[in-house]
C-alpha cells in the first residue's frame, strides 16, 4: 500500500460565445443632468465582474471617470435584450454591445460641447476626468456636467446612445458539417500534481501551475480572482461534486449541503497562474475572458495525472476513491505508464 | 401558537420582540430586527451564511431557536464599520478580491472575527478551521484565507 504521485496536463482551445443561433446583447447609455451616465443591461453578473467590466468599457469610451457611469444590469424588464451570461461571452458580446451604444452617445455628448464652446465637434477631446476641451487649447474647456444640463435644459438633446453586437447566425454545411461557430478562442494549458493513495482511493491534487491567454485583461485582478477560483470549482468537479454518483441511478445522491462533497478551504492546492496577453481583433479593447474556460482544462489535468500516478484511466467524473479503486482492482494494482512524459515522475523516482 | 417575549443586545443595542414558537434567530434577525446582512443559505447548518457571534461565539443562527439568544449579546457583518472606517477585515476582504458573489461574505466575516478577537496572529491552518463551517462557491477560499491572514497581520489597515 503506496501513495503514488503523477503530473498531468490539459491544454484547451475555448470559443468566445456561440452564434450558431445567433448570439446577440444589447446596451443603452444615457446621461443624467449631474454629468453622471447610466449603461442599461439586461445581462447578468454572477460575481465574475459583468458590472465591473462593462462600466470600465463605457468610461473609457465615452472617456469620462469609472466613478461617474453607473451600470444597471440584471433585469430584462428595464434593460434592453441580452442572451444571457453563458458561453463565456459576457466579456466579448456584452463589452462590444457597450462601445457601439456609448459611441454614440459620445458622438452626442461632443455636438452638444460643440454648441456651447462654439467650435467645431471633431476639434474637441476628452479628458478623462469629466472635462471637454479643444485640443491644443485645454482653456477652451467645459465639464461634461455642464453639456449634459446644456443638452437637457437649453438644447434640447438627449446624450444617450444605442449598441447591440450581433455576429451573423452561422449555418452548418450539410456535406462537411463546416461551421464557423465563434470568431474567437482563448487558450490555456494547466498542469496538475496529484497523489493517489492506492489503499483508500483518495486523489489529493497538491499543485496547479497554469497559464491563461484571454486577450486582453480588462481588469487584471478580477481575471486572476476568477482563475482562482474556476480552478477550485475544475478540482471539485473533478474529484468531488455529483448529483447522481452511480447515473441515471439516483440513489445515493446528495439531498443537500451536508452530502453534496466540495473542496473545503483545507483540500485546496497552491496554484500558479501566468496570464498572457493576445488582444482579440473584434474583443472589446482586446478582451475575450476568462469564463468557463478557469474551471475547464483541471478536469482533463487532473484524469491524466491519475494515469500517470497509476496507470488507470477513469473517463467518468467525478474521480471519487470508489472508481480509482475498482479501476486498480481490475488493473491489478498500481502500474504507473512505463513512458510518462518524456521525464522522472515528480517525486524524484527515475523510471527503469 | 404562543408567541414568546425574547430580549437581547444586537450590534449594541437593545432589542424585546415576540418570536413565534419554532422561529430560528436568522429570521428574527432578519424580519423583526431588520439586519439583512446575516443570509439564509441552506437553512440546516450547513453553509455558514447566516453566521452571527452570540456573546464572542460564531453560531449559526438559521439552526438556532430565536429563545436561546434571550439575555445574549449579538453581533452581525452590520457591526463590522464603526464611525465610518470599515473594519480590518473588510478592507483585506476588499484588497484580496476576497468576494464574487459576496452571498457568504457576512457569514466569512463573522467567522473570521471571532478568530481573531481570540487569536490576533492565527497560523494558516487555524484560518482554514476557522472558517470550515463556511461555504463558498466563487473564490476557492484561497484569497479569502489571505485577506485574515493579512487582516491578522496589519489590524490597523484602513482604506485610504
Amino acid at each position: 500500500m503506496a501513495k503514488h504521485r503523477g503530473r498531468g496536463m490539459a491544454a484547451i482551445n475555448y470559443p468566445i460565445g456561440l452564434n450558431l443561433g445567433g448570439d446577440p446583447s444589447q446596451a443603452l447609455v444615457h446621461s443624467n443632468p449631474t454629468g453622471k451616465f447610466t449603461v442599461a443591461l439586461s445581462s447578468i453578473d454572477l460575481g465574475q465582474g459583468m458590472k465591473s467590466v462593462t462600466r470600465q468599457i463605457a468610461a473609457e469610451t465615452l472617456g469620462i471617470p469609472v466613478d461617474d457611469v453607473y451600470v444597471d444590469t440584471a433585469d430584462s424588464d428595464t434593460g434592453p435584450h441580452c442572451m444571457g451570461s453563458f458561453a463565456s461571452r459576457g466579456t466579448h458580446r456584452v463589452g462590444n454591445a457597450v462601445i457601439a451604444a456609448a459611441k454614440e452617445a459620445r458622438g452626442v455628448m461632443m455636438e452638444a460641447a460643440a454648441e456651447e464652446l462654439e467650435v467645431d465637434a471633431g476639434d474637441l477631446e476628452t479628458d478623462g476626468k469629466g472635462n471637454i476641451h479643444v485640443r491644443g487649447a485645454p482653456h477652451r474647456s467645459i465639464t461634461v456636467k455642464e453639456v449634459a444640463i446644456a443638452a437637457q435644459f437649453r438644447q434640447g438633446r438627449t446624450i444617450s446612445g444605442r449598441g447591440i453586437f450581433l455576429i451573423p447566425m452561422s449555418g452548418v454545411d450539410p456535406e462537411t458539417g463546416a461551421m464557423k461557430p465563434v470568431t474567437t478562442y482563448a487558450h490555456a494549458c494547466l498542469v496538475a500534481d496529484v497523489e493517489v493513495d492506492d489503499e483508500t482511493g483518495d486523489v489529493a491534487v497538491l499543485k496547479m501551475n497554469s497559464a491563461y491567454e484571454l486577450g486582453r485583461a480588462l481588469n487584471p485582478r478580477m481575471v486572476e480572482q476568477q482563475l482562482v477560483g474556476g480552478a477550485w470549482m475544475g478540482m471539485s468537479h473533478a474529484l468531488y461534486e455529483t448529483t447522481e454518483p452511480y447515473y441515471p441511478d439516483r440513489d445515493h445522491g446528495p439531498s443537500d449541503f451536508n452530502e453534496y462533497l466540495m473542496p473545503g478551504p483545507g483540500d485546496i492546492a497552491p496554484h500558479d497562474i501566468a496570464v498572457l496577453e493576445r488582444p482579440a481583433a473584434d474583443g472589446p479593447f482586446g478582451g475575450k475572458g476568462p469564463g468557463e474556460m478557469c474551471a475547464n482544462p483541471v478536469l482533463p489535468a487532473v484524469a491524466n495525472a491519475i494515469f500517470n500516478a497509476v496507470g488507470i484511466r477513469i473517463d467518468e467524473l467525478p474521480i471519487t476513491p470508489e472508481k480509482v479503486l475498482r479501476g486498480l482492482k481490475s488493473q491489478g494494482g498500481a502500474k504507473p505508464p512505463q513512458v510518462p512524459f518524456g521525464g522522472p515522475k515528480p517525486n524524484g523516482a527515475a523510471r527503469p | 401558537m404562543p408567541k414568546t417575549p425574547v430580549q437581547f443586545r444586537i450590534n449594541g443595542t437593545d432589542k424585546a420582540v415576540f418570536a413565534d414558537g419554532g422561529q430560528s434567530l436568522l429570521d428574527v434577525i432578519r424580519r423583526e430586527v431588520g439586519d439583512t446582512a446575516p443570509k439564509y443559505g441552506c437553512g440546516q447548518g450547513t453553509c455558514g451564511a447566516c453566521m452571527v457571534l452570540i456573546d464572542g461565539e460564531p453560531h449559526l443562527s438559521c439552526i438556532l431557536l430565536a429563545e436561546m439568544a434571550d439575555g445574549r449579546s449579538i453581533e452581525t457583518a452590520s457591526n463590522l464599520d464603526q464611525g465610518g472606517q470599515i473594519h480590518p477585515l473588510q478592507d483585506a476582504f476588499m484588497t484580496h478580491f476576497a468576494a464574487q458573489c459576496g452571498f457568504c461574505t457576512p457569514g466569512m466575516l463573522m467567522a473570521a472575527k471571532a478568530l481573531l478577537d481570540k487569536v490576533p496572529n492565527p497560523t494558516r491552518e487555524q484560518v482554514i478551521d476557522a472558517i470550515s463551517d463556511n461555504l463558498c462557491r466563487c473564490t476557492g477560499y484561497e484569497p479569502i484565507i489571505n485577506a485574515i491572514l493579512d487582516a491578522a497581520q496589519n489590524p490597523s489597515r484602513r482604506s485610504a
